[in-house]
């Protein structure tokens, strides 16, 4: 199953199963369901469950808001992460305090799915993470999988624990086929996945850097380097203990994420990381991240603005002391060729 | 026209409000035992009590930053105010509100917001969920005259339309932003009639005339339970004191005493009062000097958070 189908099946299993559930936002009943994630929701759950909305993201997320505080347990889709930067005053200010600030008597509930777009010239506001923003906030929960199995057990999760949960979806990982299991199941937050095993370096990535560190780590396995890469798979609760105990084991840590760097998730690991065992690192850690200034969008700036598979690859081979490739890596599958 | 027995509750209602906010006001500084940004309700009591008297226990208020009157008037508990005023356990946040953000779920406050329009949508959503599960009710979404500035207000309205939403839109039009008079901030249009353009009804009420905010209320909740979609109201009201705070402000100069006493004239308690043979009037007063002797005494026994609650 493509990523974008797991992501289907997971809202359409929760709302078989669970009357609270309903879902909108701008395209959601779209012929294409934006990007097939929604496909055939309005078809078998009918408009009052499945809708459109107006181009409102602050109202729209506060009127979910509003919802759950009744019992409804909505999902809002957000066809980028960048329009959704309109309604921050709804989740942080609202959503991520509610619980707290009335002492656990209302709770928000609310997934918010944001798709995170790169390359064909997209640019500067059709490509942001905003990882470490929406990581930053107590009282919220950041989910970004890697896997369709993740997005589906994540989803889930999220629509039966209730609070509010963001779930950044890379538009690059979409296509990227997996079996997943039918019916519910859970993936928990908080719990990162170590998705190969090795012992000479710790490689972290998040999202569709999972997809490109793996890429990496196979090409570092043909000179004989053992990468164990960890899939944090959620950015708020983050999961330091699985990255201290490999790096307890190897002593040296990449880290690679689609983000910029000040203040990041990646600077948050080490500086965790430190904290806890200054000693810890063999030799200093390096983070293959976004160079700190937007994204642009002509497409020979775009390539040199992304890290590539050599770049993560040789951020490893430095943590090592050893030379870095020779040669660029080929990409494997065609490149994204658009519209969006 | 509105039986002896809605007056009288209307009057006991508003004369209850006032006592509470003017003896918040007493005993703000006395030993400030009350730590938390405080926006008194004294002058507007016609408006929440007006409003809420239209509506059923199981219908939902979302306040704002001025909460205490609409919290009070929907039935929130008196003494879980107190407390949460003075920062304890025992307060409906259990101190991690304060006077901004006061709930009480089984009355039907919904949490309150000290962003400008902040719970504008959740009441919207509130009617959304309502329509969705098939329940009569009705969701009241009150909002300064500043408030309805904000964009999230008109998302709010827009959607609300569209979808013909059991809501009703109060602006509580008391001519300021803090210091702000509203011709610095708006054009010359009405603002109730902004209403039209969002293809809902706009009507402007007395906010001194606790019978008309009652009346136009309770017109607006019966076509929104009709299901025939939202309304706007303006209520043309005054805020006495201080933007914040407990005293009066006219050394301020933003605007004059003269203005003051004009809305001070027309209180609304004293013309409802004004009715009523005064012992009676004086004995609802005694009354509600005696709870609120006893809220107080309530609260200041209470204890307070314990440090633990916070955690590393
Ligand atoms: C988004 C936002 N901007 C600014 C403020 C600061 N602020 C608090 S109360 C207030 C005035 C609000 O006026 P109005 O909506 O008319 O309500 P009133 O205080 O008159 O009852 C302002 C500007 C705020 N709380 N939230
Ligand atoms: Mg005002």
């Amino acid at each position: 199953m493509k990523y974008s189908e797991s992501i289907r099946d997971a809202q359409a299993v929760m709302m078989r199963h669970d009357k609270r559930v309903f879902i909108c936002g701008l395209g959601v009943p779209d012929p294409k369901g934006v990007f097939g994630s929604t496909v055939g929701l309005k078809e078998e759950f009918g408009d009052k469950r499945v809708f459109d909305t107006p181009a409102c993201e602050n109202g729209t997320l506060g009127i979910l808001l509003g919802a759950s505080l009744q019992g409804m347990r909505p999902i809002m889709v957000n066809q980028r992460v960048d329009f959704f930067l309109l309604a921050l005053d709804q989740l942080i200010n609202h959503a991520s305090k509610w619980k707290c600030m009335f002492a656990g008597r209302q709770e928000m509930s609310v997934l918010v799915r944001l798709i995170v777009g790169r390359g064909w010239g997209q640019g500067p506001q059709h490509s942001q993470s905003m990882h470490a923003l929406f990581a930053h906030i107590p009282g919220l929960t950041v989910a970004a999988p890697a896997t369709p199995y993740d997005a589906k057990g994540m989803i889930i999760s999220a629509l039966q624990e209730g609070g509010p949960v963001v779930m950044i979806e890379h538009r690059r990982l979409y296509d990227e086929n997996q079996d997943v299991p039918e019916g519910i199941y859970r993936v928990a937050f908080g719990q990162a996945h170590v998705a190969i095993e090795g012992k000479d370096v710790t490689l972290v990535a998040s999202s569709h850097m999972v997809a490109e560190a793996k890429k990496a780590a196979r090409v570092l396995l043909g000179q004989g380097i053992s990468v164990e890469l960890i899939d944090l798979r959620s950015l708020r609760p983050l999961d330091v203990q699985t990255v201290y105990a490999s790096v307890k084991k190897t002593g040296r840590l990449v880290l690679v994420e689609g983000d910029w760097k000040p203040c990041s998730v990646s600077g948050e690991i080490i500086a965790a990381l430190a904290e806890k065992d200054p000693k810890i690192f063999k030799s200093a850690p390096v983070r293959v991240m976004w160079p700190d200034m937007p994204v642009p969008t002509s497409a020979p700036l775009e390539t040199a603005f992304y890290p590539s598979i050599k770049d993560i690859a040789d951020a490893c081979l430095k943590v090592l002391g050893r030379p870095v490739l020779a040669a660029e890596v080929k990409p494997e599958k065609a490149n994204f060729n658009g519209p969006f | 026209m509105i039986s002896k027995d809605l007056k009288k509750k209307l009057l006991r209602g508003m004369l209850r409000l006032r006592l509470i906010e003017e003896r918040l006001a007493a005993i703000y500084h006395q030993a400030d035992e009350i730590k938390t940004p405080m926006h008194l309700y004294t002058g507007q009591e016609a408006v929440a009590v007006g409003v809420c008297a239209a509506l059923r226990p199981e219908d939902t208020v979302s306040p704002y930053h001025r909460s205490h009157g609409w919290y009070i008037a929907k039935g929130g508990n008196l003494c879980a105010m107190m407390a949460e005023l003075m920062g304890k356990e025992a307060g409906c946040c259990k101190g991690w509100g304060g006077s901004m953000h006061l709930l009480d779920v089984s009355a039907g406050v919904m949490g309150s917001s000290s962003i400008l329009a902040g719970t504008v949508p959740h009441a919207v959503g509130a009617a959304l969920a309502f329509q969705i599960k098939g329940e009569d009710r009705v969701a009241i979404a009150p909002a300064g005259d500043a408030a309805i500035e904000e964009g999230v207000f008109h998302e709010s309205l827009n959607w609300a339309s569209l979808k013909k939403l059991p809501v009703v839109f109060i602006c509580e039009n008391n001519l300021y932003s803090t210091s702000t008079h509203l011709r610095d901030r708006q054009p010359s249009v009405d603002i109730f009639k902004r209403a039209e353009a969002y293809g809902m009804p706009g009507s402007r009420c007395d906010g001194n005339d606790v019978g008309d905010v009652y009346t136009k209320t309770l017109e607006a909740v019966n076509r929104a339970r009709r299901l025939e979609g939202p309304s706007f109201i303006e209520v043309m009201t005054y805020r006495w004191r201080e933007h914040v705070g407990p005293n009066y402000d006219w050394d301020l100069g933003y605007r004059t005493k003269q203005e003051g006493e004009e809305w001070m004239i027309r209180c609304p308690i004293k013309a409802l009062a004004a009715e009523f043979p005064a012992a009676q009037v004086q004995s609802y007063t005694d009354e509600f000097e005696k709870e609120i002797d006893e809220a107080l005494v309530f609260a200041r026994q209470a204890a307070f958070p314990r440090e633990e609650t916070i955690r590393v």
